[in-house]
């Protein structure tokens, strides 16, 4: 029904913009991570080098390992937290339901700044939760690990992407057919059993959607661990945002960026697969 | 019996979801509360109501600037990302071409990759081309960025439409090009407003991208990080809250926008 015309028309400008700023823009950091810096300038001398740094210094294997960490456990907590309020919602809540969805959605779209600043309030050492210790008298002088520590990165990340983990297993519940849970009652599972059997499988697709976007964005997260993380908390964007800063290092950040980008990627497939296998036929 | 006798009573798990709730909102709570503590950021309990930190934020020159700064770039990233992200998704909709699969997977990827990623890799880019930092390509990242946000808000919206007044316009001797103007557009419209009002949320908050493609001139952002730099300020409780009201004012008539146009809930964003 549409033209030829019609169809080139519409689909050469975003291809366009595609190539020219997404394609190359990788392609760039790609040839930098092949290249070197000598005398405090980007040289283009091709090696190898600095995935050889990356595999030999332990020190980029430790950020990497404790990023890991951080991202396993903000998607763990993010699912703990999510995945009740999502069988809540859509089993218990009743009339409130709407409304209920709606309080989870507004602070999913509200300020990463604002959300990790407010914290930062929250936790610091005269901050409103060292203050309101105190008031209680449950401690007298300020307690100082709340703030700068691996433990406020999780939080923070764990409060912002929780509402994202809770959509897409609200979704995926929300569609399961009530009558296989009806199904599922008569023939006398009870209710534990009818959650492990069939509620559960049934969500998995939606669970693995939410915790892959969860696990990937904080992966890459430097902004949390730069607000609250202190030196403890350093995660390996970081050390890409000072390679790209400070340090002045090109050609390696621009390494761990291929690697970040690798990772992610071999996820995202990763989930795809397994959702297409985990998927209700 | 009533509806509410189906709903089985589960008291633990309600119990659970409040607290689910509460950690949702406590920072949020806590932020606008003591934007108005006559003492500052911390302590317990706060007293001492005062609109101190606001007329001091109102009297802050750099932090109009930068706001100024901000709603300069959103608007430019929405009529940008608009612009390619209906294309893309009248591209995925209704074109076969080759590479079609690769070329929606990279359309939508800024959308899942961490910003740092589109950051430098855009940073690198225009040192390549030799372009100076500045808002442009501030812009540019944005609109990078968002065209995912816009073409999977329009491909839903297009999605939906009724291909039928589209053929019968085709027979009754329009043209393409009237077609589009007077069926595909006006049909569309509720999709484009809801898109618009979310990506220009999302340009007005971004900082991840932003970080490496800043200038000279800051946007509101990065205006404030940068402040976070030197320490917490109440002033900074008092901006936090005003951004706070207004991202929830415009996504509450985001969602009722795109519950509307797509004639039913949204629950479908993340599937």
């Amino acid at each position: 029904m549409y033209s030829r015309a019609y169809k080139s028309i519409v689909a050469l400008p975003p291809l366009a913009w595609v190539a020219a700023f997404l394609l190359l823009p990788y392609a760039l950091m790609f040839v930098h991570s092949l290249w070197a810096v000598g005398e405090g300038v980007i040289v283009h001398h091709w090696n190898l080098d600095n995935y050889k740094v990356l595999f030999t210094n332990p020190l980029y294997a430790e950020v990497l390992f404790r990023t890991m960490r951080i991202a396993a456990s903000v998607t763990l907590c993010s699912i703990l937290l999510g995945y009740p309020l999502a069988y809540y919602l859509a089993f218990h809540a009743g009339v409130r339901k709407e409304l209920l969805y709606q309080l989870v959605i507004v602070p999913l779209w509200v300020s990463y700044l604002v959300r990790g600043y407010a914290w930062k309030t929250i936790l610091g050492s005269d901050g409103v939760l060292n203050g309101f210790l105190e008031y209680l008298h449950f401690t007298r002088e300020p307690v100082g690990f709340f703030l700068y520590s691996p433990f406020a990165v999780v939080l923070v990340l764990t409060h912002i992407y929780t509402p994202f983990v809770f959509l897409p297993i609200y979704a995926a519940v929300e569609h399961i057919p009530r009558p296989l849970l009806e199904a599922s009652q008569d023939l006398g599972a009870s209710p534990v059993q009818t959650f492990r059997r069939v509620i559960l499988p049934l969500s998995l697709p939606g669970l693995l959607a939410g915790a892959t976007f969860a696990f990937v964005l904080s992966l890459g997260d430097f902004l949390a661990p730069l607000l609250v993380g202190g030196p403890s908390g350093t995660m390996i964007a970081n050390v890409v945002e000072s390679l790209f800063g400070a340090a002045f290092d090109w050609p390696l950040g621009a390494a761990i960026s291929v690697g970040i980008l690798v990772i992610t990627i071999s996820l995202l497939f990763l989930s795809e697969f397994l959702e297409r296998r985990w998927a209700f036929k | 019996m009533t509806a509410s006798s189906t709903i089985r009573r589960a008291p633990l798990l309600a119990l659970y979801a409040a607290f689910v709730f509460a950690f949702i909102y406590l920072p949020i709570v806590v932020l606008v509360l003591y934007s108005f503590n006559r003492d500052g950021v911390g302590g317990f309990p706060p007293r001492h109501f005062t609109l101190r930190w606001y007329t001091q934020l109102f009297a802050d020159s750099a932090m109009w600037d930068s706001l100024l700064n901000s709603l300069l770039v959103a608007s430019a990233s929405v009529a940008l990302s608009l612009a390619l992200g209906l294309l893309a998704a009248l591209a995925l909709d209704r074109a076969d071409f080759p590479g079609k699969t690769l070329f929606r997977r990279l359309v939508l990827l800024p959308l899942i990759l961490p910003g740092i990623i589109t950051g430098l890799s855009l940073l690198m880019f225009a040192v390549f081309a030799g372009a100076q930092l500045s808002l442009l390509t501030v812009l540019l990242g944005h609109s990078t960025a968002l065209v995912s946000v816009a073409t999977t808000e329009l491909f839903a919206g297009l999605q939906k439409l009724d291909r039928a007044q589209e053929e019968a316009s085709l027979d009754l001797g329009a043209t393409p090009w009237q077609t589009f103007w007077r069926i595909t557009l006006p049909n569309l419209k509720l999709s484009l407003i809801a898109a618009g009002l979310l990506i220009f949320t999302l340009s007005m908050d971004e900082i991840a991208v932003t970080f490496f493609l800043i200038g000279r001139d800051n946007t509101l952002p990065l205006e404030i990080w940068a402040r976070l730099r030197r320490g917490i300020t109440p002033e900074i409780n008092a901006i936090s809250t005003l951004i706070f009201v207004v991202s929830v004012g415009l996504i509450v008539i985001w969602y009722h926008l795109r519950a509307r146009s797509l004639g039913g809930s949204s629950q479908e964003f993340l599937e």
